[in-house]
């Protein structure tokens, strides 16, 4: 339950928005993070996005979900 | 990246070398990552790295889910909570095995579902909350933003100041790997309060690269008497952290006394929602429902080992249930039933 994960956001609707998670829509909340716009990374947990992180070292991370994905 | 690997188990062999050196990490996932990459067989032999109390279904205690059941035998509510939670037992009974008899349990993905079934309903919606400081800001955002029907029962704890009973308790932790989502709202300044116990920290990603790069890390500052806060898992934690989910965490939660699965009762670690927020305490507004609780011990339990299992004191393979009464289908103690629980872990991938 405790993973976070990361995901793009596609479309902001303050406190909402849209992200795309391999490919996946989803609806989270936003309000703990001061301005976020589409394009950005964000780490998703259970609903809400925690935190910000930089799109390169979010790359390192994907490569870890395609992993576990295809185990 | 085999390469690398085979490099940085070198070292650390080589700066190790003549010292016994106990490392414990404090995650489930971290757990999952060691197991599932066989990372202990890359570490010599005097190099240990332990599992902690860090699963945070695994940590609650008898007394809040005996609290839960009480609670909807004689109130007929929506409960909600995650799916771990709903299966772990208690007396051969779980919320599924109470969803089976009619109760209307609902597994939900996050808080957000449940203030949504909460909109939908006229009938009350308690959610049972647990988690650490990464999910905790969550609920809070939920306890602040839900019609009047949606209640919280707080399961939740502090992991912050659980360590210090960790760093106090009976095993030597000569370093410890910190967990990577934690840490992203509390931030590294979080741990500089256990610089004075003279132990390093490490924090830490979710890859087999980050993990043996923290234990690198820990190693060569034991090997050079440097105890410090190292962050390994810059790409999400910051020196300061999620400052806003801070200030929403403290605004509707205060800490308590909290009871945690095999280290019994640890100051500051437990989490009540404070007093302005009184009318979505489940405990408060149900109070009634509560007055003639009185928990129970649980025999089939008697030999389950989950305590020792999360002090680090044992590893799974030392409790006789393990893969024989205790299974992933039928389990009998938490850590067999949550996905970041160790025996759950170690039964996944046929460690031990
Ligand atoms: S809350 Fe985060 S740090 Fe703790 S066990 Fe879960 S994933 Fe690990
Ligand atoms: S194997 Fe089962 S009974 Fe033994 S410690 Fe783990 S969860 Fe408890």
């Amino acid at each position: 339950m405790c993973l976070a994960i990361p995901a793009e956001i596609v479309e902001v609707n303050w406190p909402y928005a849209v992200v795309d998670l391999n490919g996946a829509k989803r609806k989270v909340r936003v309000d703990l993070l001061d301005d976020v716009k589409p394009g950005d990374y964000v780490l998703i947990h259970v609903g809400l996005a925690i935190q910000k992180v930089s799109k390169k070292e979010v790359e390192e991370i994907e490569s870890l979900w395609q992993k576990i994905l295809e185990d | 990246m085999a390469e690398d690997i085979g490099r940085l188990t070198r070292k650390i062999e080589e700066i190790s070398e003549g010292r016994e050196i106990t490392l414990m990490h404090l995650c489930g996932t971290h757990e999952d990552t060691i197991s599932k990459y066989n990372l202990r067989s890359l570490m010599p032999e005097n190099v240990k790295l332990l599992s902690g109390p860090g699963c945070p279904v695994c940590i609650i205690p008898d007394t809040d889910l005996q609290k839960v059941f009480h609670l909807i035998e004689r109130k007929d509510v929506v409960l909600a909570t995650f799916g771990d939670m709903a299966r772990v037992p208690f007396e051969d009974r779980s919320l599924f095995y109470y969803r089976s008899r009619g109760k209307d349990v609902r597994v939900v993905y996050s808080v957000f579902d449940a203030v949504e079934i909460a909109e939908k309903t006229d009938k009350d919606v308690v959610f049972f909350g647990i988690g650490f400081e990464t999910t905790m800001p969550s609920i809070a955002v939920a306890i602040k933003d839900s019609p009047e029907n949606f209640y919280v029962y707080s399961a939740h704890r502090y992991f912050i100041p659980a360590m210090e009973a960790i760093i106090k308790g009976e095993l030597r932790i000569d370093g410890f790997i910190c967990p990577g989502h934690v840490s992203t709202i509390v931030g590294v300044k979080a741990y500089e309060r256990f610089l004075k116990y003279g132990i390093p920290m490490a924090i830490a990603g979710f890859e087999p690269q980050d993990v043996l790069l923290a234990t690198y890390m820990l190693v060569k500052a034991i090997n050079e008497g440097k105890p410090w806060i190292y962050n390994e898992y810059t790409r999400a934690v910051r020196y300061e952290g999620n400052v806003n989910a801070q200030r929403v965490m403290s605004e509707v939660f205060e800490a308590d006394d909290g009871e945690w699965r095999g280290l019994g009762i640890i100051p500051e670690t437990g989490v009540r929602i404070r007093k302005e927020f009184e009318d979505k305490d489940a405990e408060r507004v149900f109070e009634d429902v509560f007055e003639d609780f009185v928990p129970k011990e649980d025999k089939r339990k008697k030999h389950c080992r989950c305590g020792e299992v999360l002090k680090g004191l044992i590893t799974p393979k030392d409790c006789r249930l393990f893969m024989t009464a205790c299974t992933p289908r039928n389990p009998i103690g938490p850590c067999m039933v949550s996905f970041e629980g160790t025996c759950a872990i170690w039964a996944k991938y046929g460690v031990g």
